[in-house]
């Protein structure tokens, strides 16, 4: 069989983080009932208008500057003409003739250590429409227009991807970039980031690409890989048996691992571009610029080699707590408090990514202060509570409430330091556990694990752990 | 005391002194739309009891010294393209009969604010596309000077009604001629403002990038002091532009020594009317007398405007027109099968063939291989006609000029050749691609009994030169009995 190559570009929905909608003052928070952030203009009504929100363009710009695009100095709406009723104007105001950056790149690490460079055709700003809701009893439709309005950046890369991973690691870092950046929280699940997968396959040294095809309704990265694979395969096989790739649309169902074709090019739309007479030219402004470039954080590749310089951390550590500009942020909040950055990031890594993935929480909604894990981090130090206690505490202040030397007075965890009041129980526990005595005498050095949580136990967990086997040993061996 | 026979600053003035009020105004006029409506039909709406009701509250607050202003206690009427709360506001049109506003237009407001009274939405050609208001859902307007003739259009109606003494002054909309032509139609005044002048919040749009509201009035007087009070930047409205000076009025000078006027060649040549030709020059004439320095120039791209003006105003047109489909608000077919057929079914009982012929134009020349060809081209033109006025504006102060090509035409002549229809609008169109203001007056009377237009066109922002000149010409004019 011949070898086939995967040639992969992506068009990736942001949805932006502002207050309002793109073109009236509407909220854009999620949930309500429907049709309540709602006004004349985002619902088509006649004779209304749209007015621009200046900080869709603020956003837009920072992704552009953060993804190397050249940014376009005078930039313009255009109407996308198309009727369907989740759209109120029958147009979607978007940019086709001149998107607000352009040519622009990121590069991402793939799995041998080396960086490949991802080209971005272009980025450009939009307003999303409503939502359908069909009641299958009753036969009809409704329509919700809370999310008509809801402003959207497009990313759309050029066909630079040749397998899944490279997928997968290019959403990673746009996703990251513009978390940083704050302009998105970018979630699959919740759809404030969509991806759609235009893929063809050729053989191996072509230099033509192959038909493609334009892959939706992708909702997790693991969704992505699967539809990549299926879809590769697809293609190879419609090839192999000299069908050829039909140019189309489909959809991809993640339960049932297949995709069905949605429309084909020959019903492909005229969408009627025109420049939007509504709205008048953006003039990007040297000024306006300069103080988007004064706001861009210090990203995540450049904060890895500064942690690795500053911090001395292992690699994973790094990986991990950049992953997140919340993590990150709290880690050199906490670390300038307490100058321990690696008991830092294990707090950071072990128990919050636990409690984060048990409450099906994200990092940004972390809520705890830097000064109260500073503070766990220096009572432990202290030897004042264990770790056992430590982490009881952790979990306490957690939502951001709770004082942690409040928690520990309250519930009583100050570690028991006294070498007389330990030397009591430990006594005690000996003489009760004549059998793990004896195995431990015997040459069973794991007994006396036992021993140190029966001694625990007794003393309700707040001795301290070292002191406690420090004694045994010296009972034992006497 | 003849109230009906008063311009609209005459009558506030009336009022203010307490010789008339404002109820009695509204029910003089409401009693003349009584007796002549079922012959002119301005109107598409007339609520009386709303009217009568404003018209207290007006009576009231100008005794309690709330009001003061030259327009309190007006009784006016507004296009029906432009939105009003409450108030049945239809384009003229079957696919938006049943609809009723839940704001009013930016304009309206002002209007409302400067304490003139809204009588009713007046007859339109069906969203503002004809030039003699015979495409509305509702039937034609007939021309009050001569019912047997078309009033003009698209704002037929608010030009009758102040024709006719329906309302004392009125709201129109100007895409290419639809305040002015009409105006020059029915004798009376008209002003297109400079583009993005008044607000086009709340007007249901045609041509978005040439859509402008403006008044239509019994005298220029009246013109100048409607625009003051519907002039102004508004957020709402990111084609709004915000204005150094506003005051109109203080524009109402008797006095054009020295002001420069340039009569374009092109706009006197094949086609003009002599009688139309022979009033123009006329009114030229009197302007000179009073110390204007006139002269003769070449204008250049005349012809082109035409094909310009409806490339782009059906372009936007067919977008504009989108929403109207059934789904959220006006007509929707009682019957269909599925939404597509819901769709085709509503519009294509929604909408008249005048309209069905602009969208199919405008969705033609947006379409995928033709965009460039025509959309972009027309574009450029604008942009090409533009720098022509430029060019005379760093010249001539004013251009002079015919509305129209003839008078009114008779009823019924003209939709049956749609490209005749259009090329009546040769003279006013480039105003709207130019962006300019431009006022349309009475200069003279046919021997057919009808009104003959002057047109006089400013530069951008220039209003006051045009209704300087436009008042001193008025002055020395003097009425004309039509």
């Amino acid at each position: 069989m011949k070898e086939y190559e995967t040639v992969i570009g992506l068009e990736v929905h942001v949805e932006l983080a502002t207050k309002t909608k793109i073109f009236c003052g509407c909220s854009t928070e999620f949930g309500g009932a429907p049709n309540t952030h709602t006004c004349p203009v985002c619902t088509g009504m006649p004779g209304s208008l749209p007015v621009l929100n200046k900080k869709v363009v603020e956003y837009a710009t920072a992704v552009g500057l953060a993804t190397n695009c050249d940014i376009t100095r005078d930039c313009k709406f255009d109407r996308k003409n198309y009727f369907y009723p989740d759209n109120p104007q029958n147009y979607q105001i978007s940019q086709l003739y001149l998107p607000i950056c352009r040519n622009g790149h990121v590069d991402i690490k793939l799995e041998d250590g080396s960086t490949k460079e991802i080209r971005i055709h272009e980025i450009h700003m939009e307003e999303d429409a409503g939502k359908l809701i069909h009641d299958e009893w009753e036969d009809v439709s409704f329509v919700d227009y809370n999310r008509s309005g809801v402003p959207l950046i497009e990313i759309v890369s050029e066909p630079d991807m040749r397998s899944a991973k490279e997928v997968v690691a290019y959403l990673t870092k746009l996703r990251n970039t513009i978390q940083y950046l704050g302009a998105s929280d970018c979630k699959l699940q919740e759809g404030s980031m969509r991806a759609d997968v235009n893929l063809s396959v050729r053989e191996k040294g072509a230099t033509e690409f192959g038909t493609r095809t334009e892959m939706k309704n992708l909702n997790s990265f693991s969704a992505i890989e699967r539809a990549i694979e299926n879809e590769r395969a697809r293609q190879i096989d419609l090839i192999e048996s000299g069908e050829g790739v039909t140019q189309e649309t489909r959809r991809w169902n993640d339960d049932k691992e297949y995709s069905y074709a949605m429309r084909s090019k020959e019903d492909a739309q005229d969408y009627r571009y025109f420049p939007d007479p509504d709205l008048v030219p953006i003039h990007i402004t040297e000024e306006f610029l300069d103080e988007i470039k004064a706001k861009q954080p210090e990203f995540k590749d450049a904060k890895m080699l500064r942690y690795k310089e500053e911090f001395g951390l292992p690699d994973y550590d790094i990986e991990q707590i950049t992953d997140s500009k919340k993590l990150a942020d709290i880690f050199e909040a906490t670390v300038a408090i307490c100058n321990n950055p690696k008991k830092v990031s294990n707090w950071l890594i072990a128990e919050t990514m636990r409690i984060l993935k048990e409450r099906q929480l994200d990092s940004v909604d972390i809520k705890f202060k830097p000064e109260a894990l500073a503070r766990i981090i220096e009572l432990t130090d202290k030897n004042e509570i264990n770790s056992n206690a430590a982490k009881e505490v952790f979990e306490a202040i957690f939502d951001g409430e709770v004082d942690p030397d409040d928690y520990v007075k309250e519930h009583g965890l100050k570690q028991v330091n006294d070498e007389g009041a330990l030397r009591a129980t430990v006594e005690q526990v000996i003489a009760n556990n004549p059998q793990s005595v004896a195995d431990y005498k015997g040459g069973k050095e794991k007994a006396i694990g036992f021993l140190v949580g029966q001694t625990m136990k007794a003393m309700q967990g707040k001795a301290n752990p070292g002191m406690v086997t420090k004694l045994l040993k010296e009972l034992l061996n006497n | 005391m003849d109230l009906l026979n008063l311009t609209a600053h005459e009558l506030s003035a009336a009022i203010k002194s307490g010789e008339t009020t404002a109820v009695e105004a509204m029910e003089a006029v409401l009693k003349q739309i009584e007796s002549s409506e079922s012959e002119i039909n301005a109107y598409v709406t007339v609520d009386k009891e709303a009217a009568l009701a404003k018209a207290k509250k007006a009576d009231e607050d100008i005794k309690s010294g709330k009001l003061t202003g030259p327009l309190a206690g007006v009784p006016v009427a507004i296009k029906d393209n432009m939105c009003t709360k409450d108030m049945l506001t239809t384009c003229s049109s079957k696919i938006l009969s049943n609809f009723v506003p839940t704001f009013s237009s930016e304009a309206v407001i002002k209007l409302e604010e400067a304490g003139a009274v809204v009588i009713g939405k007046t007859n339109m050609d069906e969203f503002a596309m004809g030039s003699t208001t015979e495409t509305s859902f509702y039937g034609a307007t007939k021309n009050p000077r001569n019912t047997e003739h078309v009033p003009g259009g698209s704002s037929g109606g608010s030009a009758a009604a102040v024709a006719a003494n329906e309302a004392f002054a009125a709201l129109g909309s100007d895409t290419g001629g639809s305040i002015r032509q009409p105006a020059g139609y029915c004798g009376v005044v008209g002003l297109k403002p400079t583009y993005g002048t008044v607000s086009r919040y709340g007007l249901i749009a045609y041509g978005s990038s040439l859509d402008q509201i403006g008044p239509l009035t019994k005298d220029v007087t009246d013109c100048a002091l409607i625009l003051d009070a519907i002039a102004g930047k508004d957020d709402k409205d990111s084609t709004s532009i915000g204005r150094e000076k506003y005051n109109f009025a203080d524009s109402l000078v008797d006095d054009v020594k020295g002001m420069k006027i340039g009569i374009p060649r092109d706009y006197f040549g094949e086609g003009l009317d002599p009688e139309v030709k022979e009033a123009v020059l006329k009114a030229a004439k009197v302007l000179e007398e009073k110390g204007a320095i006139v002269e003769e120039f070449d204008l250049s791209l005349v012809d082109y405007a035409i094909p310009t003006y409806y490339t782009i105003a059906a372009a936007e047109a067919s977008s504009n027109l989108e929403r109207f489909d059934g789904v959220k608000y006006g007509h929707r077919a009682a019957e269909y099968d599925g939404l597509h057929n819901m769709y085709k079914k509503t519009r294509s009982e929604g909408f008249g063939p005048e309209v069905k012929r602009r969208i199919m134009l405008g969705s033609f020349v947006l379409s995928s291989g033709y965009y460039d060809a025509y959309y972009l081209k027309a574009l450029r033109v604008k942009a090409l006609i533009k720098k022509a006025f430029d060019e005379a504006f760093a010249k001539y102060d004013v251009i002079l000029g015919p509305v129209a090509p003839t008078t009114a035409p008779k009823l019924g002549s003209s939709l049956a050749d749609p490209i005749k229809m259009y090329l009546s609008d040769i003279y006013t169109i480039s105003v709207n691609l130019a962006s300019l203001p431009g006022i349309s007056l009475p200069c003279g009377k046919a021997s057919n009994g009808l009104p003959i237009g002057l047109q006089l066109i400013g530069d951008c922002y220039r209003e006051d030169n045009i209704i300087r000149a436009a008042y001193a010409y008025e002055c020395a004019r003097g009425e004309i009995k039509f």
